[in-house]
């Protein structure tokens, strides 16, 4: 399958620290692609330089015309922020040109209900919020979801479900998904290909062939507790 | 002392914009902003005042350079706007209450009674009208931005932009105000109906109405009564007082949860 995302030789620093440099990688279209690494080994960072929110050298190659749709890690919301989480769907929807048919139907994709999105962003539990911000994303038809640790803030049953979620949206929509993680059991369970990065490419590539507990030791400095579900998945 | 028809309109469409923009300061955490930005307009209205310019057009010309600077030192350095705008507006301050005459100093800071010509009550009503289109125009943009940045950039938006258009627009209500509220109390009337309104709504739709209307009353009903007074201070301090009365009576009786 054709490539979706080509990075060539990217960097970013700030000021005289270099954050990241000379990364390069390729997703293919449909696939899922997992970053790993420790904490300040600037994944995050790496996903705003792909939503081009960050400035930075070397390249960054989407394919023509692809929407993205992007899922930050977590928010510093005030808790009484007078938006409905109605009102912040719409808001995309309205700067995308769409009305609130769109937005109804992105509720329903992430099993949020229409009651709970008409409740202050700041009322809703960490797992309604996080599927508010996956239906923000959803608006417009994206071709490819980043998400920035889906499950940070969310409870244990809900972690599950937003798995389950990201997994039902990408077989649904053909979706190209790149997601941020810790649980590495997930990483196994999900992802085609794995990402180890700390400030530069420490391993690429199936992570039933790359995550070696060497690799991971390697990669955070200490030896990783981690086990699969099932060996003969595949 | 009867109050001109004009002036009484004028203050209704200026307090419907301050009270409109005011709900995105208070959201973009820029309470500090709005206050800073009347005291920016200080050496503006001094010079204006001493060269025998209308010293609203020196007002405006101080809070435009103001905004500018501030969109742009936050640009291009790392510094937040609340330090930038800080150090922008003790330095305003100092200057402005050096150089304005000390005669006008009252009036420069807290407002007074004017009498409008035609051409200034339809260049300012333009102006507020501007700022509620705006305003109303843009809100979805404004939500998203201040919500998170990055959301902005994955839906069309430029943030940059957005930004400095917000800060001009708000610069602009700021110099609106100064005509009846004076440099010390324009801030207040930006933020004061924004809080009472932010702490009843639930929905954003609810917060801008509530903060556009409890500007629009406080302001009306301020300057009755301020006409039946005999106060050097102009209008103004009574505006505020009633807008913080009815964000009191909120908090009082607390209709949230």
């Amino acid at each position: 399958m054709a490539d979706i995302l080509e990075v060539n030789n990217l960097s970013i620093s700030f000021g005289r620290i270099k954050i990241l440099s000379g990364l390069s990688f390729s997703v293919k279209e449909g696939s899922s692609l997992a970053v790993i690494g420790p904490n300040g080994a600037g994944k995050t960072l790496l996903f705003k330089a792909l939503i081009g929110a960050e400035a930075h050298s070397g390249e960054v190659k989407w394919k023509p015309g692809v929407k993205i749709g992007y899922i930050p890690q977590k928010l510093d919301l005030e808790r009484d922020l007078p938006v409905t989480a109605f009102e912040l769907l719409y808001s995309k929807a309205k700067t995308m040109g769409l009305g609130s048919k769109e937005v109804e139907e992105a509720i329903e994709l992430v099993d949020l209900s229409l009651a709970d999105s008409k409740q202050p962003v700041g009322n809703l539990s960490g797992g309604q919020f996080q599927r508010t911000l996956i239906a923000f994303a959803l608006i417009g038809d994206p071709d490819v979801l980043l998400f920035d640790e889906p499950t940070a803030g969310v409870d244990a049953p809900g972690q599950n479900k937003i798995y389950e979620l990201i997994n039902r949206l990408k077989k649904e929509k053909n979706l190209t998904v790149l997601l941020i993680s810790h649980d590495l059991t997930l990483v196994y369970e999900y992802a085609d290909e794995v990402l180890c990065l700390n400030r530069e490419k420490m391993c690429f590539g199936e992570p039933r062939k790359v995550l070696e507990p060497k690799a991971l030791e390697e990669l955070y400095g200490s030896p990783q507790k981690y086990y699969i579900h099932d060996e003969h998945r595949h | 002392m009867n109050i001109d028809i004009n002036y009484l309109i004028l203050s209704t469409i200026i307090a419907a914009a301050a009270g409109l923009i005011g709900c995105f300061a208070l959201m973009k955490k820029m309470t500090l902003a709005s206050d800073a930005f009347g005291h920016i307009a200080l050496p503006g209205l001094g010079l204006a005042i001493l060269f025998g310019i209308n010293p609203l057009v020196g007002g405006a010309a101080a809070l435009l350079i103001g905004a500018v600077l501030i969109w742009l030192v936050e640009n291009k350095t790392k510094i937040s706007s609340e330090a930038i705008i800080g150090v922008i507006f003790s330095a305003s301050l100092a200057i402005g209450s050096l150089i304005t005459p000390e005669e006008h100093l009252i009036e420069a800071l807290f407002g007074g009674f004017q009498k409008i010509d035609s051409a200034e009550f339809a260049i300012a009503a333009l102006i507020s009208l501007g700022v509620i289109a705006f305003i109303l125009k843009n809100k979805e943009k404004l939500v998203i931005s201040l919500i998170s940045q990055d959301l902005a950039a994955t839906s069309n938006i430029d943030v940059k932009k957005l930004n400095l258009y917000f800060i001009l627009f708000f610069g602009l209500t700021v110099i609106l105000g100064l005509r009846y509220s004076g440099a010390l109390l324009m801030g207040s009337l930006v933020i004061v109906p924004a809080a009472a309104a932010k702490y009843i709504s639930r929905s954003l739709k609810t917060m801008l109405s509530a903060a556009a209307a409890i500007s629009v009353v406080s302001t009306f009903s301020g300057l009755l009564v301020a006409s039946k007074m005999d106060l050097s201070a102009g209008p103004g301090p009574i505006i505020v007082i009633i807008a913080s009365l009815i964000f009191f009576a909120g908090l009082i009786l607390k209709p949230k949860n």
